[in-house]
């Protein structure tokens, strides 16, 4: 979908890019980075709309030193700042943008009306768009990046300024976009947790350099944490002990969770490399005669990945220093 | 950890309710630039006049628009009822826009604002580029688009003049002649009143003082250069009334149309500039348009995305 090669972005003060080589595939991406990390430059050469200083790039197997207007044609860009006029409806506003995308007159109303929908304003559409809310005003600027069927759309920030049930909202739609539209979504955010249940891949850039570009199985599944949580008896007044003393003599390692959250104490962590771990854990609570309250994967986060990688980097950097 | 767990459950809820019509692609033509141009082109020509528009904004235009023919009306009425040979008002045609500059200038103040300082108070702009529309496609259509407008404000009056002008059995060859050299005129002006409203709409997004600032330099320059042309004639400096003249949009253009469009100037002693003088004047007034156009692509080229 995505390919750059060694693209760099000078400005006179400062290199916004720096000789970034990735290749994206189809699918959910996220691009993390921190404000200021060269997100917004990167999807501003992407669309073709500012030159590279240096190094190609290239979108849908377009070049975008060339071939800009082909592949602003088949795709679609959702600003991070507010791009919406107050006196219009959603309805009038997106049929607009449909035409401005190239779709003849009749189909930009059908597809306007459709795609609303699908992201979710119903009767509302036809009110003034200076009344909705900042989640609905999210959902229309969605709907116009979606609106003439692209095949890859780049959202900025599209959680910004939400609220958590609007984020999650905003979150599975986004999830929708590919899964039921089969449009790819490159998504920026500077909030690694979300884009942990929502990409595929994942992009980490930071002072316009690649950090890390792995798939999020890559980052939270090489190994399953579970979690195990037991009541106790009268046999066994502290149950959780039994549980991880029983476990270590069967040779499986435990650590507790962390964090000092209520209950924390009573929550067992343990590596389980396979199936025959739940059995095990099954068989071993079983055993000891105590109820199996809890027990449930655990994912790594990204920002425990994104941080031991920085501490990786840091290391280096003393290394070599 | 346990915290999160609820909310996709009720993402979850909200999601199968949208499920409920399937996705449709489209694979339907997709017209390209050319097409987003011309629908650009056609939504600002429509919304100069409120159409698509709240009731509101339709009541400024249409009431302006109505300013402008009403008195035509009246006047061809008139020379109709008395069998005149001729419109009451000498050159009527190349005479009208300047009698009811300050209704034009009003009509660019109000229009020309809303024409392009919503798109960038609102940051709409980088929406546009973000298509396969650009700089120049977005422009040319925003120019064209108030151009046609004031053509249209411009040009009925005449049409109507012309019109009572055939009714009431005037010179047909005199009338035509007259009434082609009246839109030409008006065209000029409607593309460089046109040109300078825009560009000073597009460096105020604010839209009050873009109005502000339109009135300012359409009608107060033309206030000032015909005082100093009236002082400069008081003095017997008549050599210097058309140069005076050149600063004005207004007086530009009737400048143009005493030297080369058969009317009559309303420079102070009645006469216009020489012919040298208003080769000066159409130079002008193509390079003010140039200069609009290209001041336009320059403000465009910063503030895309």
């Amino acid at each position: 979908m995505i390919a750059t090669e060694s693209l760099s972005k000078r400005f006179p003060r400062v290199t916004a890019l720096d000789r970034l080589s990735m290749d994206i595939g189809p699918g959910v991406t996220g691009l993390v980075g921190a404000n200021g990390a060269g997100k917004s430059t990167l999807i501003k050469i992407l669309l073709g709309l500012s030159p590279a200083t240096e190094g190609r790039a290239a979108v849908l197997g377009l070049d975008v030193a060339t071939e800009g207007a082909a592949i602003r044609e088949r795709v679609g860009y959702m600003p991070e700042h507010d791009c919406l006029p107050p006196d219009v409806s959603a309805t009038e506003f997106v049929v607009h943008m449909a035409r401005m995308s190239g779709l003849p007159p009749t189909a930009a109303r059908e597809r306007t009306a459709d795609t609303l929908r699908h992201v979710g304003l119903y009767e509302e559409r036809y009110r003034p768009i200076g009344g909705y809310s900042t989640g609905m005003k999210q959902r229309v600027k969605l709907a116009q990046a979606l609106v003439h069927d692209p095949r890859l759309v780049f959202l900025d920030e599209p959680t910004n300024g939400l609220d958590p049930v609007g984020r999650d909202e905003m979150l599975g739609l986004i999830r929708r976009i590919h899964t039921d539209f089969g449009i790819s979504v490159l998504v920026t955010s500077h909030l690694l947790g979300e884009l942990e249940r929502t990409c595929d891949h994942v992009v980490v850039i930071d002072g316009g350099t690649l950090l890390r570009s792995s798939s999020t199985t890559d980052f939270t599944q090489t190994t399953t944490t579970l979690a195990i949580e037991v009541t106790d008896s009268d046999g066994h007044p502290d149950g959780t002990r039994a549980v991880r003393e029983a476990l270590h003599a069967r040779g499986v390692e435990t650590h507790d969770e962390g964090g000092g959250l209520p209950g924390a104490g009573h929550i067992l962590l343990l590596t389980a490399p396979g199936e025959e771990t739940y059995d095990l854990v099954r068989d071993v609570v079983a055993d000891l005669g105590l109820g199996l309250v809890r027990m449930e994967q655990r994912r790594h986060h990204i920002s425990e990945v994104f941080t031991s990688s920085d501490d990786q980097r840091k290391e280096a950097v003393g290394h070599g220093g | 950890m346990a915290v999160e767990q609820p909310a996709p459950v009720t993402a979850g809820g909200d999601q199968s309710r949208i499920h409920d019509i399937g996705y449709r692609g489209y694979d339907g033509p997709r017209l390209g630039r050319g097409y987003a141009r011309r629908s650009l082109y056609s939504q600002s020509l429509c919304g100069a006049y409120g159409l698509g528009r709240s009731v509101k904004s339709k009541v400024l235009p249409m009431l302006l628009f109505v300013v402008m023919c009403v008195p035509a009306a009246i006047m061809v009425a008139v020379a109709v009822a008395t069998k005149a040979h001729e419109l009451p008002l000498a050159h009527a045609y190349t005479r009208w826009a300047i009698v009811m500059q300050a209704v034009i200038s009003l009509y660019v103040a109000s229009q020309a604002p809303q024409s392009v300082s919503r798109d960038l108070r609102f940051k709409t702009v980088p929406l546009y580029f973000s298509r396969p529309i650009e700089t120049a496609d977005y422009v040319r259509a925003k120019f064209a688009a108030l151009a046609s407008a004031l053509f249209v404000l411009t040009g009925a009056p005449l049409l109507v003049m012309y019109a009572g002008a055939l009714l009431a059995k005037m010179g047909f060859a005199h009338q035509t002649e007259e009434f082609a050299q009246g839109l030409v005129s008006v065209a000029l002006l409607s593309l460089l009143f046109a040109g300078i409203g825009l560009v000073i709409a597009a460096v105020t997004p604010r839209r009050g003082f873009g109005i502000a600032a339109v009135i300012a330099v359409l009608t107060i320059s033309y206030g000032a250069v015909s005082t100093l042309q009236a002082i400069a004639d008081v003095q017997g400096n008549t050599g210097a009334v058309p140069w005076i003249g050149l600063f004005s949009p207004v007086t530009l253009v009737d400048g143009v149309q005493s030297a080369f469009l058969g009317g009559s100037s309303g420079f102070p002693g009645g006469t216009g500039p020489s012919g040298g003088e208003g080769a000066v004047y159409v130079l002008v007034v193509l390079g003010l348009i140039a200069a609009c156009y290209a001041l336009l692509i320059r403000r465009y080229k910063k503030v895309g995305l």
